[in-house]
């Protein structure tokens, strides 16, 4: 049964050769019938991955330990949660999935993209398919999940237990669906590139793919954060660590693609930009791949013992990355500049946008690079970790958060910053009154805390006065309000949501970086201890045997004011036997927006337990925030406008509808 | 089968961690004097946890961060300015002990990029804005608007 999916795999490699070359070399000859072949082929090639994949997902379920992967990333004790999530919780599986959700995007643009025009539509599956099949023999010639194991071994080697967890089963396809969404951005930059026509309908094929790929990057990066924050046990949300960093770029450069993408619709202003950034989006992607999936990030040195897969890696890495910008390069002179803009207008506003998220990016970018390149250079060592982050993607935020309420009010064209300053007056005095709330009222509130906690409701307060003006709050009456918000474009809606899940964000890093209280003792059975005014008792710590491992399992209970206890939370030390490994299972209990966060330690040799205790107050909403920003991208991705396609199809208008296929 | 960075590379796999990361500074770790021991916890954060993947000392239970810990604080009750302790701790470690990369020549291009990308991409900004106002069509002439005006009225 495994040499089915293996046999699939190389079946599947095959196709995507063919969908390399037939549909573009048809669409360059003028030949429909070969242009027509890609659509078959991506949707065949699709099927043929996600065979291999399920068969893979099926030996992991039956703990097939005759396959290498499987013996060394799973144990037949396993709950079978785990068993499947652990499919792609290594190398191999992971870049299994990878290829699995490249050549899903592909098989959606063939299904989806019947309105694009032929060529466009021919070279963005050929060019998605010279991705799959350089993956495709990646996977083949270095990471092959399917290599047999004899005699097969009675008992797996098990799981990273870190990864044994919830968080695999969402974090992982939620960050891939993200980033190697992205793909098909690229493609439509590459086939245009080649096609040699970019216009506004360009742009508004290309924002469905956008959206959908931003949003679920959003969403699974802000899994992983959380992830993090549950399972590290000590409640850091972010760490700046390279790994985080790779999925975190793309992300950067996606947003700002997002932005500019709509510049190219509305005004046909900023083409050559916004291709550049598509481009580099999806380079950002490749480059985090490689990051990851070659060990360089462990020590160049690591990655020169066995370099064969970063080698490899490193050349699709080289030749996507050098073509597209060749190319680029060469076509880029010959397309025409778009509309004309004022500094101070919706455009203007947009650039800036543009000009610091690229900034925060390439901050990113040489942070995460310098060590390597230190190292590769005069072999010194050198870190760099959160600080250096902290003192230069920080400064580069404040300023572009302090700027997001003022691009959706301007008008396009030729902006007014006074009248806009005016409509906002009512969002800034909200602002200003939440900074001298929280710096009069708030117990140990510093003035840059109040000043954070400001600029978190500026975000809000500015989001919500957009929406307000829209529908003509307080000038019009109610009735008539009302239906204008029916009326208005959901796409102003999705800017709203994410604006407004940005300001939620803010306010949640704020909350936990500046009113964040610690408790560090050690505790006895009996004991007490006061965390931010709570009250809370250590009760016992019992050994409880789990399916795969053992853990201490200590007991709290939180006592109101007279002492009795009304809620419990319980904290945990496990420990995997198989892989001799411990983990943390933090005792997390959320009250409103905030959380109380204990993690226990060792015991001490008089039989104290070491207990660290946090209250970390409105740390959820840094997630909530998240959320609420990948809302808004959904809800744009059903916008009207991005669905022009079924009506239009009616009126025999090329336009596309991709937009149905992201959603 | 089993290589030498296979746990490193599963650990890193789509996040960021490392096993038994769990309690950091100890109960009896911690100096009677609050300002010294913010001192010491604010030091903390910028020096990295040797055998840990990408740790501060602050947050990692390894030996080696702990006598580190307790080092910092040695040299803090003696006396020493944040600067002198972290001086100290790079000529027994090296540079890499260091998460916020020193000042110098080396790591000129590193503490740059974002305030040369800043001001470069913002020149370019406004000089591509500068020249497309310039680009912007003028205010028709009289003679030029009662041309219009003639043919608008003739269609009519």
């Amino acid at each position: 049964m495994v040499e089915i999916g293996h046999f699939a795999l190389v079946l599947a490699f095959a196709l995507a050769l063919v969908q390399s070359v037939l549909p573009l070399a048809g669409a360059r000859s003028g030949n429909a019938r070969m242009m027509a072949t890609g659509g078959p082929v991506a949707i065949t090639g699709f099927v043929m991955v996600a065979l291999a994949f399920a068969v893979l997902t099926l030996s992991y379920a039956r703990s097939d330990f005759s396959v290498v992967n499987v013996w060394e990333n799973s144990h037949s004790l396993k709950p079978m949660l785990y068993k499947i999530t652990g499919t792609w919780g290594n190398h191999e599986g992971s870049m299994l999935l990878w290829v699995l959700i490249l050549t899903f995007f592909g098989a959606l643009v063939a299904l989806f993209g019947a309105n694009l025009p032929a060529t466009l539509r021919a070279g963005v599956i050929s060019v998605q398919g010279w991705i799959g099949a350089a993956f495709l023999l990646f996977i083949l010639a270095t990471s092959n999940p399917f290599t047999r194991l004899t005699p097969a071994p009675i008992e797996g080697r098990d799981l990273n237990p870190v990864l044994q967890d919830i968080g695999l089963a969402i974090h992982p396809p939620l960050l891939y669906l993200g980033y190697v969404g992205f793909s098909v951005c690229f493609s439509f930059a590459v086939a245009a590139l080649i096609d040699g026509r970019i216009d506004a309908a360009w742009a508004r094929w290309v924002r469905p793919w956008t959206l959908a790929a931003w949003s679920f990057l959003t969403g699974g990066i802000a899994m992983g954060s959380y992830w993090a924050y549950y399972e590290l046990g000590w409640g850091g949300f972010w760490f700046w660590d390279p790994v985080e960093n790779a999925s975190f770029m793309p992300w950067l450069a996606g947003t700002a693609l997002l932005h500019s993408a709509i510049v190219m619709e509305k005004r046909s202003a900023l083409k050559i930009w916004t291709l550049l950034l598509a481009i580099l989006t999806f380079s950002l992607s490749l480059l985090g791949t490689f990051l990851v999936r070659s060990g360089v990030l462990t020590s160049v040195h690591a990655f020169a013992t066995d370099p064969s897969r970063g080698i490899f890696i490193l050349c699709i890495l080289t030749i996507f990355i050098g073509g597209s910008l060749a190319l680029f390069a060469l076509r880029a002179p010959t397309l025409t500049a778009g509309g004309i803009f004022h500094p101070v207008s919706r455009e203007g506003a947009l650039v800036l946008n543009n000009l610091f998220l690229t900034t925060a990016t390439a901050t990113v970018l040489i942070g995460t690079l310098y060590p390597l390149v230190v190292e590769a250079l005069s072999g010194d060592k050198i870190s760099v970790g959160a600080p250096f982050f902290n003192l230069t993607f920080g400064p580069l935020m404040v300023p572009l958060l302090a700027l997001v309420p003022f691009g959706p009010l301007l008008a396009w064209k030729r902006g007014d910053l006074l009248a806009v300053g005016q409509r906002l007056m009512a969002a800034f005095a909200g602002a200003l009154l939440v900074v001298l709330v929280t710096a009069l009222f708030v117990d140990g509130a510093s003035v840059l805390a109040a000043l954070g906690v400001g600029l978190a409701a500026w975000l809000v307060f500015g989001a919500l006065t957009d929406l307000a003006l829209k529908a003509g709050v307080g000038s019009v009456p109610v009735g008539t309000m009302l239906r204008r918000l029916a009326g208005l474009p959901l796409s102003v809606f999705g800017t709203t949501l994410a604006h407004l899940g940005l300001g939620l964000t803010t306010l949640g890093v704020v909350g936990v970086l500046s009113f964040e209280s610690e408790n560090i003792l050690s505790m006895r059975p009996g004991d007490t201890a006061e965390i931010a005014g709570r009250a809370l008792r250590f009760e016992s710590i019992d050994p409880v045997k789990g399916p795969n491992y053992t853990e201490d399992r200590a007991t709290f209970a939180l006592l109101d004011e007279a002492g009795q206890p009304y809620a419990s939370v319980v904290s945990a030390k496990r420990f995997y036997p198989v892989r001799q490994m411990p983990t943390t299972e933090a005792g997390i209990r959320t009250m409103g927006f905030s959380q109380l966060y204990i993690s226990i330690g060792d015991q001490t040799a008089d039989g104290a337990l070491v207990v660290r205790i946090w209250w970390k107050p409105m740390v959820t909403l840094i997630w909530l925030g998240a959320l609420v920003m990948m809302g808004g991208g959904a809800v744009s991705l059903f916008d009207r406008r991005l669905r022009v396609g079924a009506p239009a199809r009616r009126r025999k208008a090329a336009s596309g509808r991709p937009g149905e296929a992201a959603a | 089968m089993r290589r030498p960075f296979f746990i490193a590379l599963c650990v890193a796999l789509f996040s960021l961690w490392q096993p038994g990361a769990v309690l950091a500074v100890q109960p009896g770790e911690a100096l009677s004097d609050p300002a010294l021991e913010a001192r010491a916890r604010a030091l903390s954060t910028e020096l990295r946890c040797m055998v840990c993947q990408n740790q501060s000392i602050d947050v990692s239970d390894a030996d080696l961060a702990r006598d580190l810990r307790v080092l910092v604080r040695e040299r803090l009750s003696a006396g020493d300015s944040d600067a002198e302790v972290l001086d100290y701790i790079v000529s027994r470690y090296g540079e890499f002990v260091l998460l916020k990369p020193q000042f110098n020549i080396r790591n000129a291009l590193l503490w740059g990029t974002p305030l040369i990308l800043l001001l470069v991409g913002g020149g370019v900004m406004l000089a591509a804005g500068r020249s497309r106002r310039k680009a912007e069509p003028k205010a028709l002439t009289a003679e030029e608007s009662a041309a219009l005006n003639e043919i608008l009225t003739r269609r009519q």
